[in-house]
């Protein structure tokens, strides 16, 4: 009896997950499957024939996939680079330090998130234009910077700011200078917090692409620019391989990201 | 934050407000000055790559060519695209919707769960599609949703529709399906975050007088989670309104979002001026949403809660 009553709400909850995860793998299935698909014609369930034809072209040595593989992550590097450099101080001194006028730096801080960014990219990219740097890799980096930055504030001042206060004190009360207090005790407890916004900072360029389509034309052509291209040329096994490499780092991150982010964390969002 | 990766960002709030309600370690021997110039240079970047363009955008949607003041850009961008001001808001505003839909019922299933099995599958489940770019959602989108694609074969093959009645669903379905995949997670992320930190007593009492899962989801759950859930679909219509690559990839005809049609006239006829209109006209639609989180957020690092 009791087992017979329990069949059926088991069954129902087995079949809605099992719906469920065809939402969310069916759409990545179909994108691995059109990354090895030698043939595939209208109107054949699955590819007539699978190779690896078109990773040997996206991966040649002098394949455009490896150039823009590079690109990107010499873009997301720097960008890092550059936002952690500005970042640092100013987290700094919003988790740590008395500061006038809080309030409005921090509005200035949150506006890059509640603002639509397109109008953004578009005079950024006229302005470029006009000063040279459009079309190039510093121009790029400013672009993913001004963003990147932003975040990386936010993740470093609540790293700073759950800092104990007691262990500065104790190394100044011994006579270390500020400097070098900051150097051996703050910035130390701090790093893991920092690591994780260098990884969000990194993956957000790896990924950025609107920005990157007005600011990077012609010469700068990014991983997702690429994947794009190939797209809206038709060729979908390029495209999906293209977008295979672009999704390893993302969904690593997914994996992990609850040992940087816990949920009370996520909680002091919108409270 | 950029308009292809956005929902990473609102992960870790600026926690400045605990910061101030602890002591300073040295800031007392630190001049204001000082703790001025270290926020300087982040300051100097965000308002020259952020908010200088902001503001030339609306200078350039009210210039005309010899410079003088006009509304002739306006008029333009709503002959022209008042038909896609339409469609951008109806598919923004839907996948607003469904993506809170979708964000409540997993959120509060993972809460009030009593399976713990399902409950693991499907924490482990929900998030895939988390950090994945726009741009590659797009991409997946649109093999998976085309006449040919996976989705009309599995329902073919299930039975639910005949071959002859399949169609492509990248129209604005695709769109709408797409946001809804990449959004959802985030969402879904940030309340059931919320909704972990509650206090149990509440819910257990509510269950043990034998209301039921979905009654105390919406009388006792959701009320204590509201703004978390407010937020998080604010940045997210936000977000969805200056995505560029999704609809070009999905939907690039007529009617379209707006996106679609700013690069459209940038990149055909480099006019900038029907271009900024445009975006003024959908920085005026995020703008109810943007005051409201700016104004919760910076209440609640004032606040130090």
């Amino acid at each position: 009896m009791k087992i017979a009553s329990s069949l059926g709400p088991n069954l129902v909850r087995a079949l809605v997950l099992a719906l469920f995860a065809f939402v969310i793998f069916g759409p990545l299935l179909n994108l691995v499957l059109w990354a090895f698909a030698e043939r595939w014609y209208f109107p054949s369930k699955l590819p007539s024939q699978y190779g690896f034809t078109f990773w040997e072209r996206v991966f040649a040595p002098r394949g455009n996939a490896i150039a823009s593989l590079g690109t990107s992550v010499w873009i997301a590097v720097l960008t890092v680079a550059f936002s952690l450099a500005v970042a640092i101080p100013a987290g700094y001194a919003l988790g740590r330090l008395k500061l006038p006028w809080r309030s409005a730096i921090l509005l200035a801080f949150l506006l890059p998130q509640a603002v639509p960014n397109l109008p953004v990219y578009v005079n950024i990219a006229q302005v470029f234009y006009q000063i040279g740097l459009a079309g190039t890799i510093t121009g790029v980096v400013l672009v993913h910077a001004s963003h990147g930055l932003v975040l990386a504030v936010w993740i470093a001042s609540a790293a700073f700011a759950s800092i104990d206060g007691s262990l500065e004190e104790a190394a100044r009360n011994i006579g270390a200078s500020a400097w070098t207090c900051f150097r051996t005790i703050t910035l130390p407890l701090a790093a893991p917090g920092l690591m994780a916004s260098a990884i969000f900072v990194f993956l957000e360029s790896l990924d950025e692409f609107t920005g990157t389509y007005f600011v990077g034309v012609p010469d700068v052509t990014t991983l997702p620019l690429l994947m794009f291209n190939a797209s809206m040329g038709g060729n979908y096994q390029i495209a999906s391989i293209t977008a295979l490499l672009l999704l390893v780092p993302s969904i690593g991150f997914m994996l992990v990201v609850e040992r940087f982010l816990k949920a009370d964390v996520l909680a002091m969002v919108g409270r | 934050m950029s308009s292809e990766g956005p929902s990473r960002v609102a992960h870790s709030a600026p926690s400045g407000g605990s910061a101030a309600a602890k002591p300073p370690a040295w800031g007392g021997q630190t001049p204001r000055w000082a703790a001025l110039a270290l926020v300087l240079p982040a300051l100097v970047v965000v308002g020259l790559f952020f908010v200088v363009p902001l503001l030339l955008s609306a200078v350039g949607a009210f210039r005309a060519a010899d410079g003088s003041f006009t509304l002739a850009h306006f008029d333009k961008s709503l002959d022209l695209y008042s038909r896609d001001l339409i469609f951008t808001v109806a598919i923004v505003a839907l996948s607003t919707v469904l993506i809170a839909i979708v964000a409540i019922a997993i959120a509060g299933y993972l809460t009030l769960g009593e399976n713990p099995r399902a409950v693991a599958v499907l924490r482990w489940l929900y998030r895939w599609p988390l950090f994945i770019p726009f741009v590659v959602a797009g991409q997946v989108m649109r093999t998976f949703l085309a006449k040919n694609g996976m989705l009309n074969h599995v329902l073919i093959g299930a039975g639910l529709i005949e071959p002859i009645s399949a169609e492509s669903m990248l129209d604005w379905r695709g769109i709408v399906i797409a946001f809804v995949w990449k959004q959802a997670p985030f969402v879904t992320l940030l309340l059931a975050g919320a909704m972990a930190s509650l206090e149990r007593q509440h819910i257990e009492a509510a269950r043990n007088l034998g209301a039921p899962r979905w009654r105390v989801l919406i009388d006792i759950v959701l009320p204590q989670v509201r703004g978390t859930l407010l937020v998080g679909l604010v940045l997210s219509f936000v977000t969805m309104l200056s995505v560029l690559s999704v609809p070009l990839m999905i939907n690039p005809n007529s009617p379209t979002m707006i996106t679609v049609d700013v690069a459209y006239r940038i990149n055909t006829f480099a006019d900038y001026a029907v271009a900024n209109a445009l975006c003024l006209l959908s920085l005026l639609l995020a703008a109810v949403g943007a005051a409201f989180y700016l104004r919760h957020a910076v209440k609640r690092v004032e606040t130090g809660s």
